[in-house]
């Protein structure tokens, strides 16, 4: 699935927006999500999961390749942590 | 941010109404869920990824009591996230996200002004009056 599968969904389900509505709103959906998510806040997205921003600290590591010792710089990562709702939902059946 | 203030800032910057708003966002990831369940896999550009993995059975122990215990087999999502997002959540690239956080803080200064008033209406019905 891909966003464009996504907007057509929303022009079935939704009525009254022309395809290049449906397309701008589901960017949109994701823009808002990311700028969010760039200022360091989680999102909650109940029956979904929750996407978090965390500090990650540096530590040593290792090119696997070539074997050398490198030290890898602190950063921030996202993480998405399942809902229980959505792991159930993937194991009915 | 939740599901709920999402809808709140789409509806702000499209101009669509809440009810529309909701619809639009319940839609995505509703459809995403249902992709998610056929096993299929989901990629948004610039956000990320989703797949499905499957696990097999294996024997786990409570880490509490080290009693033995059968995990069944199960499928997990999993998310990839894009290089794109990965980027500005690590602050290498800017994309704009401070103006949105400065109309969602708007939006919330707005909403406390107006509970505020609504206090104050029950409180003093003069003010009420003045309103009208």
């Amino acid at each position: 699935m891909t966003k464009a599968d996504i907007i057509d969904r929303v022009c079935d389900r939704v009525g009254g927006f022309s395809k290049k509505e449906a397309a701008d709103l589901v960017e949109k959906v994701f823009d808002v999500m990311k700028c969010t998510l760039e200022t360091g806040e989680k999102i909650k997205i109940s029956g979904f999961g929750n996407f978090v921003v965390r500090d990650k600290a540096p530590r040593p590591g290792r090119n696997p390749q070539t074997g050398t010792e490198i030290l890898i710089d602190a950063r921030r990562v996202l993480t998405f942590k399942p809902s229980p709702v959505l792991k159930t939902a993937l194991n009915e059946e | 941010m939740t599901k709920s203030e999402l809808i709140e800032v789409l509806a702000q910057e499209t101009g669509l109404t809440k009810g529309r708003a909701e619809l639009v966002v319940n839609t995505v990831f509703d459809s995403m869920v249902e992709a998610l369940q056929r096993g299929e896999g989901i990629e948004i550009r610039g956000f990320g990824s989703f797949t499905v993995r499957q696990y097999k059975a294996y024997e786990g122990r409570n880490p509490r009591t080290g009693a033995t215990v059968h995990v069944a087999p199960k499928r997990l999502p999993f998310f990839k996230v894009g290089k794109d997002l990965r980027e500005r959540v690590n602050g290498k690239r800017s994309g704009g996200g401070a103006p949105i956080a400065r109309r969602r803080a708007e939006a919330k200064a707005q909403a406390a002004a107006a509970a505020a008033t609504k206090q104050a209406q029950r409180q003093d019905p003069s003010v009420a009056e003045d309103a009208i």
